[in-house]
């Protein structure tokens, strides 16, 4: 019987030839990913056990985005506090502003993502680094703050999914529209607990950016991880943005997964899930005309320069709608240059959106976009509860970079197709 | 343990319910705790005692993997929250904690709102003062155990590393 990468990942870590799904296992972790809103928990509860050193600082990563810069008084302390405690820990890796964004934009174009790694931090869209054949996850402060003292952390090995994705992708679809259609299909919870691990045609035509996206948001479908095992595509991306040395594991065609999903994309339709669940997913057109006041581009799932093309690509030469604004947040530093050289942001701010420093900001409404009572907003991100970009009686409707710029120029939810 | 139950049915209440994101530049629990549910119920904080209950649907605590979750309710008094099943992360940040979340299915159906309740750990029991009936919950694994009895990871590590 084979294992899947999962498995194999796993069992490397915790020094055993083979793991079982639903086995405990103690793991090595390679990285950890620290930011700024769950980070100072866990160094308060290192002090507080009076635990004096880091595990190892070289494998620690610290990158504050959520209310950076900083928004009020309070995330100032709270960055200051973690940069104080960085210094006096000798951890180097730091990227703070100049240098920052998105966590999960940031860590693999810096080149702390290869395959074959254990990679965890104190944010749920952590599982965005399985899309270079990695083991990442999302934990809390406790579990940070326990992989800080000790290097490892306990795992309930997970049983894996398989989504096949076969077919020819249409134009005026994206990743996005995949992994939200995914999620319409099998609910908020149903991957709880497990590897969702993809593959298919589709996905190898993917560029490994687009493979982020879909791996991004496998938490919203209750996954513990999502993973996509590397390829030549990967490989390169990886030996442009990293110089560590690294395993490759792949699944072997006889692993066991406790269910296989073939899902032809062919027809598909751009797609839009609305108010106030990731899985209320319907195609664009069965939307019908809902105005918008705010379309935003960014965060994790999509603010990386691919997602800014496709964007500029629409909105060059035409302007956002009266009473709507846009809002572009490049989500790291070096993509927000590389939109610049590209001529991009000019095509932003012509038609009419604006573009501010990478953060993750209005995303998770913290601040920079914040909705008011009875606003819509049409959004690039990955969560659409209540309340999660400002007022609990705001409304935010989840699509590809390609639909929320179609949106921007019309006023209400359109069909990007349209413009391309 | 006895307390009143909460009683909020609905499916996947996520942490943005629980306590929302506009408030996480605090980690301080009493300033969590007054702000805990708020989007759900404002009135959430005025109706706990300590040591009460939330009882809830399927997939409790989804979303993002902030404990500011767990220390807003416990900060507001919530002793233990019972429901079908719980998001990932969150089951985990309660264990880790030495917070206690319940999986009994079908309890947010049996259980109604301002119910007396008595949680039985050893026997696995949850007693429905009110109502009169008793109804079985899902033992927690062996692992979760010694976490829980350590107080929490953080008390476990400690004691494994002297
Ligand atoms: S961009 Fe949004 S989803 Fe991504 S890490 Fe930041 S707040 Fe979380």
């Amino acid at each position: 019987m084979g294992a899947t990468i999962t498995e194999k990942i796993l069992a490397a870590h915790c020094g055993r030839d083979k793991v079982k799904p639903g086995e405990l296992v103690n793991c090595e972790i390679d990285t950890i990913m620290c930011h700024d809103v769950t980070t100072t928990p866990a160094i308060e509860m290192l002090e507080k056990y009076q635990i004096p050193k880091v595990w190892d600082p070289e494998r620690v990563v610290i990158m504050p985005d959520h209310f950076v810069p900083n928004k009020d008084i309070q995330s100032a302390e709270m960055v200051a506090r973690i940069r104080r405690w960085a210094q006096a820990q000798g951890i180097r890796k730091f990227y703070d502003i100049g240098r920052h964004g998105v966590c999960h934009a940031l860590l693999p174009e810096q080149g702390f993502v290869t395959p074959g790694k254990t990679i965890v931090c104190g944010d749920s869209h952590t599982c965005t680094h399985g899309a270079l054949g990695a083991f990442a996850t999302g934990i809390g402060s406790t579990d940070l703050a326990a992989t800080l003292a000790t290097g490892k952390l306990w795992f309930k090995v997970p049983e894996s999914m398989l989504f096949v994705i076969s077919g020819r992708l249409p134009e005026g679809v994206y990743a996005k529209d995949i992994i939200l259609k995914i999620i319409g299909m099998i609910g908020v919870d149903g991957a709880l607990y497990r590897a969702m691990e993809f593959c298919g045609e589709v996905i190898d035509d993917l560029s490994v950016e687009g493979r982020m996206t879909i791996c991004n948001m496998a938490i919203e479908a209750g996954g513990k991880s999502g993973i996509i095992n590397p390829d030549d595509p990967t490989l390169e991306y990886v030996r442009a943005h990293s110089s560590e040395n690294f395993t490759v594991y792949h699944s072997d065609p006889d692993a066991v997964y406790s269910c296989a999903m073939e899902i032809d994309v062919s027809g598909m339709e751009p797609v839009v899930a609305v108010p106030h669940l990731p899985s209320n997913v319907k195609s664009v057109r069965q939307v019908g005309d809902v105005p918008i006041d705010q379309a935003y581009l960014g965060s994790c799932t999509n603010g990386r320069i691919e997602d800014l093309r496709v964007a500029a690509q629409i909105l060059k030469g035409r302007t956002v709608a009266a009473n709507t604004r846009m809002l572009v947040v490049p989500a790291t530093t070096e993509i927000w240059k590389q939109a610049n050289r590209e001529g991009l942001i000019d095509i932003f701010m012509e038609a009419g959106a604006t573009v501010s420093t990478p953060t993750c900001g209005a995303c998770l409404g913290g601040y920079m976009g914040i909705l008011a009572a009875g606003e819509r907003c049409i959004s690039s991100t990955n969560r659409n509860f209540v309340g999660r970009m400002g007022s609990p009686k705001s409304e935010v409707y989840l699509a590809s970079p390609a639909t929320v710029a179609a949106s921007a120029v019309a006023g209400k939810i359109s069909d990007p197709r349209q413009y391309l | 343990m006895k307390g009143i139950a909460h009683v909020y049915p609905k499916d996947h209440i996520n942490t943005d319910e629980i306590i929302p994101a506009r408030y996480l530049n605090s980690d301080q629990e009493a300033e969590l705790a007054r702000h805990a549910m708020e989007d759900l119920d404002i009135n959430f904080t005025q109706k706990v005692c300590p040591g009460d209950f939330i009882v809830s649907g399927d997939d409790f605590g989804c979303g993002s993997s902030r404990e500011h979750a767990v220390w807003a309710l416990r900060g507001a008094g919530i002793r233990a929250v019972i429901a079908n099943s719980f998001a990932r992360i969150f089951y985990r940040n309660c264990i880790n904690n030495g917070f206690l979340a319940i999986e009994c299915p079908g309890a947010a159906r049996k259980i109604n709102d301002g119910d007396r309740l008595e949680i039985d750990l050893v026997n696995g029991k949850i007693v429905n003062l009110t109502q009169k009936q008793a109804y079985a919950f899902q033992p927690f694994p062996e692992f979760a155990r010694e976490i829980i009895a350590a107080g929490g990871l953080m008390e476990k590590i400690k004691k494994e590393m002297v």
